[in-house]
């Protein structure tokens, strides 16, 4: 959130820099079950981004002393490959991807029914292999479908989705000039079917106006994108019971 | 609704879909009831039953329940009992007591140490999930012999067939010893052509067991079964 103000984000026509209008989100495709050897997996590819989630589990929690009594433990890595971005990254994990898995951790285990597998854990891999901005929110959207294709028993499929402030305007799902020289962003995990919110994050200013009509955008990519999810399952199975 | 019964009805749902209005039915598994409607709370196919509606899962992790014949594999080793990995969310416990051995303190790893694989039922299964295993009963064993391979948990039932029927085919063409667990795990026992050829039959047991066309496939697939008394 740079908001550098000599970097101009909108262009004269009102549209954005790559051609897209304000509420308008990236193109976005979803393929269910595309790693054999993972319980459920998922590729999303969002814009220019790529993330591959896969799901194994629930297993025996190891070591002993992260097992839960009462419920399940997500245990969620995010990681970048160092490929994903023009500069290399430095393989592991580091501050911004314990960050990320851990908040994602929470924004899953708000959905999945976690009590119902005690003393467990369910592993979620996330691996973005190509990014160009708001990872973390289709790194969510993967591991939805992934868990989703494990058999892994929720209330809801949660969607990542993003909306943010380029000059003093509102716009949705920012590509990576926006949100290095935006104002502001809001990367937000939401429940379609219910209408509930499982993680919110902001970096940046929003006035309450803009905070609503934020939320206003992320709420229909969300709709958007829950469709497509729904649609990669079905695809996954179509042609009778599997 | 659809009744999940039949093929041309069958409705495939995902989580937080809503399946219908809860009022006058019960929600089976896979389900739940929030605010006067039904959700799937897993992805699968929509059944109703005797008023219950519930969603058969597509893929699910096994769960123990008291009385699964199950193939196991021990995982840990102490003084007086295995953890077994049973191919679920929680490991199975077999005591020395209900060990087909008679076996002392302390010496637990002379009879079955890591890696090796059993064939136990499940005895016990608590509210808190802890799960018990027994090798106490007729043809309970240490499995020394043969392959193990894993097949998901909705497909068991495919690969036994009605009463057994494809189970037992699969027994007589390869001329290999097969146990389906219920845990998912599948044993084959027989030479490496028979191995093979079961093998290859499981897998298309997987594919093919829901489709028309897999009676015709898998008497064509006999057809390739090695001889019995070749060797």
């Amino acid at each position: 959130m740079g908001g550098y103000g000599d970097v101009q984000l909108l262009r004269d026509d009102g549209l954005r820099l790559d051609g897209r209008k304000l509420d308008e989100m990236r193109p976005v495709s979803i393929e269910a079950g595309i790693l054999p050897a993972a319980d459920g997996s998922a590729m999303v590819t969002h814009g220019l981004n790529v993330a591959v989630a896969a799901v194994y589990g629930p297993m025996e929690a190891h070591p002993r002393k992260i097992q839960r009594q009462d419920r399940a433990v997500i245990d969620v890595r995010y990681n970048m490959a160092p490929f994903s971005t023009s500069d290399r990254i430095r393989p592991g994990f580091n501050r911004r991807s314990r960050e990320i898995s851990k908040v994602t951790a929470e924004a899953l285990e708000s959905v999945v029914l976690v009590e119902r597998y005690p003393r467990s854990k369910i592993r979620v891999e996330i691996e973005i292999l190509a990014a160009e901005a708001g990872t973390r929110c289709v790194g969510i959207t993967a591991a939805a479908v992934a868990l989703a294709d494990a058999g892994i028993p929720m209330r809801d499929l949660i969607v990542g989705v993003a909306s943010g402030k380029v000059e003093d305007t509102v716009v949705l799902d920012l590509d990576k000039a926006e949100d290095n020289y935006g104002q502001a962003d809001l990367p937000v995990g939401i429940l379609p079917n219910t209408g509930e919110i499982a993680f919110l994050q902001m970096d940046g200013d929003l006035s309450p106006e803009e905070f609503n009509l934020a939320m206003e955008y992320n709420f229909k990519a969300a709709a958007e994108i829950h469709e497509i999810m729904v649609d990669a399952l079905k695809r996954r199975y179509e042609g009778g019971e599997n | 609704m659809s009744n999940g019964q039949n093929g041309a009805e069958l409705r495939l749902v995902t989580p937080g879909m809503a399946i219908g209005p809860s009022a006058g039915m019960r929600v089976g598994s896979g389900a739940l009831a929030q605010n006067d409607t039904i959700i799937a709370t897993r992805l699968g196919w929509v059944k109703e039953l005797n008023n219950t509606v519930s969603v058969d899962p597509i893929n699910s992790a096994y769960m123990p329940r008291s009385g699964d014949l199950i193939v196991a594999t021990v995982a840990e080793v102490r003084n007086n009992l295995w953890f077994m990995n049973i191919n679920g969310p929680f490991q199975g416990l077999l005591p020395m007591s209900l060990a087909p051995w008679k076996v002392e303190f302390g010496a637990a790893r002379q009879h079955m140490g890591i890696g090796d694989v059993v064939l136990a039922r499940v005895q016990e299964v608590d509210e808190c999930h802890n799960v018990v295993l027994t090798m106490k009963g007729v043809g309970l064993r240490r499995l020394n012999q043969g392959s193990v391979h894993s097949v998901p948990i909705n497909h068991i039932d495919r690969i036994r067939g009605e009463g057994n029927a494809t189970l037992q085919r699969l027994r007589e063409a390869s001329d290999c010893r097969i146990i389906v667990g219920e845990n998912g795990k599948v044993w084959v026992d027989g030479d490496a052509e028979g191995t093979a050829w079961a093998r290859q039959a499981i897998q298309l047991i997987q594919e093919s067991g829901h489709k028309n066309t897999f009676e015709a496939e898998l008497t064509a697939l006999e057809k390739n079964a090695p001889k019995k008394g070749d060797a």
